[in-house]
């Protein structure tokens, strides 16, 4: 005991207390989101599913193009940085040569949803077995903030300086309803990381989304409707409150497609 | 194994398996297609992967994935395909994982024909994507050496860590004539999988594949690390084949089934009285100059001849360096080189340049 009446960090794991620690899966690199970002709930999570499901040993991780695409440095597995959305591709690559292993894609909204679009489509449509998670934050965070497929009516951007104009630029795409729609789809939700209610529930999806591919069962993915206060303008906390009272009421939360053999887990 | 009747594409299909290809990603185009269809029904036979990518940018990524895990790993397409395979390229270059691509010439540009052409010389030696690198380039001339070229393809990827490129134009694809198949090469064991494959990080460190590097001087170590490697190929890996050389005053340059045509015209040229040798690059990345520096040291002229605007031609001059002149003679757009025309041509050179110096006199002048 030190000689104040606090104890030392040391002394409190010394007595096997600690109920909150960096999963394995993490490495202990300081990431370089900003603050506020919720990249890093996220990449928590991930490897909170991959530590409790013990395939830290087996599991590939394909980086993407955007804010994500240091993350390889962020997690404690083998991991390959694809080309601007063509993570699927890749994964496809790897998991058809090397079926025992988990192979995981994490991609932005940029990368999944305009860049990689045919990538995704294909990978989902042949069942690929195969886990992407799809991090939603309604812009392109790494080049500063421009409209992203997902960019929400009237919202305003750096590449859409008045708002986002449907009938000039279309409608923000519904990623999660689009891949449900194909028959190779087996486990496809959305879910949101802004408060310990949707954490909680998001924690569960990755680990039915691994769990799936574990099953080989087929193509599983989880889009997170995420936060982006830098170019958004907003505090975190305000942040986190947009996820909820303006991309919810467009992007639903929900489990759009669960095979019946997933029902089990769900 | 004795020689039997094949096709040029099922022929190099069957080339690539003996020679260990574990996983093939490709995407329908003329006049490459014979060799995706033999790849989907031979490969899972033998129960490796095949897969008909959604586009050719896909394909390339899964060659990318599947080489990153140390497989060995191909595809292949016509033209337009690998102008959409470059993006692809350069990355697999920048990361430094072997693979191996197939690439059966079309004319062009745009979506051009399908009739055989040669003018993916610039792209394949030269602009196969961005950034500082070049694939191997082998050019075969007969269903033969490319069966040859192709079952080398994957030790010169695995030996190099880099792209072997395969460039044969569409006549040799599509046509058909004996070839001796080699022994099937046997599987990589997991010892002899690269130190750097992506396996899943099992009782040791982490292993990453990445083409970024932020740091300025981290990512000129990597070109520096390319451009060394670059050196060691081109030393180490020039290939080519001479023709009645010996006594040549004249050269004809060609690469692939040119190459090939050219030999006919060096026998009607020699039936005439006229001492004319052929060189033909087999290597076109690395080009095999140095041989052809010293060639061009001892005849009157040289005459380049592709089918294409003159690619080659390029190479040759810079091979050359004045030491003799230099003609050519090209056709586009898918129509092929005959003997005749090739010859006509040499006639026309000759008539011009027969009172020229020979060029070791003119060198040491």
């Amino acid at each position: 005991m030190s000689d104040t009446l606090v104890p030392t960090a040391e002394e409190i794991i010394a007595q096997g207390n600690v109920v909150y620690r960096r999963p394995d899966a993490l490495s202990d690199a300081w990431t370089h989101y900003c603050p506020g970002c919720t990249h890093g709930i996220i990449h928590r999570l991930i490897a909170e599913a991959i530590d409790e499901l013990g395939i830290q040993e087996k599991t590939i991780l394909v980086a993407p193009v955007g804010c994500s695409v240091l993350m390889y440095h962020y997690f404690n597995v083998d991991a390959v940085e694809a080309a601007h959305g063509r993570a699927p591709a890749m994964a496809t690559g790897l998991k058809r040569t090397q079926p025992d292993k988990v192979v995981f894609t994490y991609q932005g909204d940029g990368d999944l949803a305009a860049i990689g679009t045919a990538e995704i489509i294909h990978a989902a449509n042949r069942g690929e077995q195969i886990t992407v998670f799809f991090v939603n934050n309604a812009v392109y965070g790494m080049t500063s903030g421009q409209m992203a497929p997902t960019t929400l009516p009237g919202m305003v951007t750096t590449s859409s300086p008045d708002g986002r104009d449907v009938r000039m630029h279309g409608y923000p795409i519904r990623m999660a309803e689009v891949i449900a729609g194909l028959p190779g789809a087996c486990y496809v939700v959305r879910r949101s990381v802004y408060d310990a209610r949707t954490i909680r529930q998001a924690k569960k999806a990755v680990l039915t989304a691994f769990k799936t591919q574990l099953a080989g069962l087929g193509f599983s993915m989880v889009e997170f409707l995420s936060s982006c206060p830098t170019n958004w303008h907003m505090t975190p906390p305000d942040a986190l409150k947009w996820i909820r009272d303006t991309m919810v009421p467009y992007f639903p939360l929900g489990d759009f497609k669960v095979a019946d053999e997933v029902k089990a887990w769900t | 194994m004795a020689k039997e009747l094949w096709k040029g594409n099922e022929a190099i299909a069957e080339a690539a398996i003996r020679g260990g290809v574990e996983a093939f990603f490709g995407y329908p185009i003329t006049p490459q297609t014979e060799l995706l269809e033999y790849m989907a029904a031979r490969m899972p036979q033998l129960g490796r992967a095949f897969l008909q990518a959604e586009s050719e940018v896909a394909s390339i990524n899964m060659v990318y994935g599947a080489a990153c895990g140390g497989a060995r790993a191909m595809t292949s397409s016509s033209s337009p395909g690998i102008s959409l395979m470059q993006e692809g390229l350069s990355y697999i270059a920048g990361s430094e994982v072997p693979a191996v691509l197939v690439d059966i010439m079309r004319g062009g540009p745009g979506l051009g024909n399908i009739q055989p052409s040669q003018s993916d010389y610039f792209q394949v030696t030269r602009s196969a994507g961005h950034g500082d690198f070049h694939p191997i380039v082998l050019a075969p001339a007969t269903v033969q050496e490319a069966v040859d070229l192709m079952y080398e393809a994957f030790p010169l990827a695995e030996k190099y860590r880099t792209i072997v490129i395969l460039a044969a134009d569409g006549s040799l694809g599509q046509m058909m004539e004996p070839a001796e198949m080699p022994p099937m090469r046997p599987p990589l064991s997991e010892a002899e999988r690269g130190a750097w494959a992506v396996r899943g990080a099992a009782g040791r460190a982490k292993r990453i594949i990445t083409s970024l590097f932020l740091q300025e001087e981290e990512l000129e170590a990597l070109n520096l690390r390319l451009q060394a490697k670059l050196k060691r190929i081109a030393e180490a890996e020039q290939r080519w084949e001479e023709v009645a050389t010996d006594d040549a005053e004249f050269l004809l340059v060609a690469f692939g089934t040119v190459g090939r045509t050219c030999k006919t015209v060096v026998r009607e040229a020699r039936q005439q009285g006229l001492r004319v040798g052929l060189y033909r690059p087999i290597s076109l990345w690395p080009f095999p100059w140095p041989r052809l520096r010293a060639l061009a040291g001892q005849v009157r002229g040289i005459l380049v001849a592709e089918m294409n605007a003159g690619q080659m031609l390029e190479d040759v001059r810079l091979a050359v360096e004045n030491r003799c002149p230099v003609r050519f003679h090209g056709r586009m757009g898918g129509v092929m080189l005959l003997p005749d025309e090739i010859l006509a041509a040499l006639q026309a050179m000759i008539a011009e340049l027969r009172h020229s110096p020979l060029a070791v006199a003119a060198e040491t002048r």
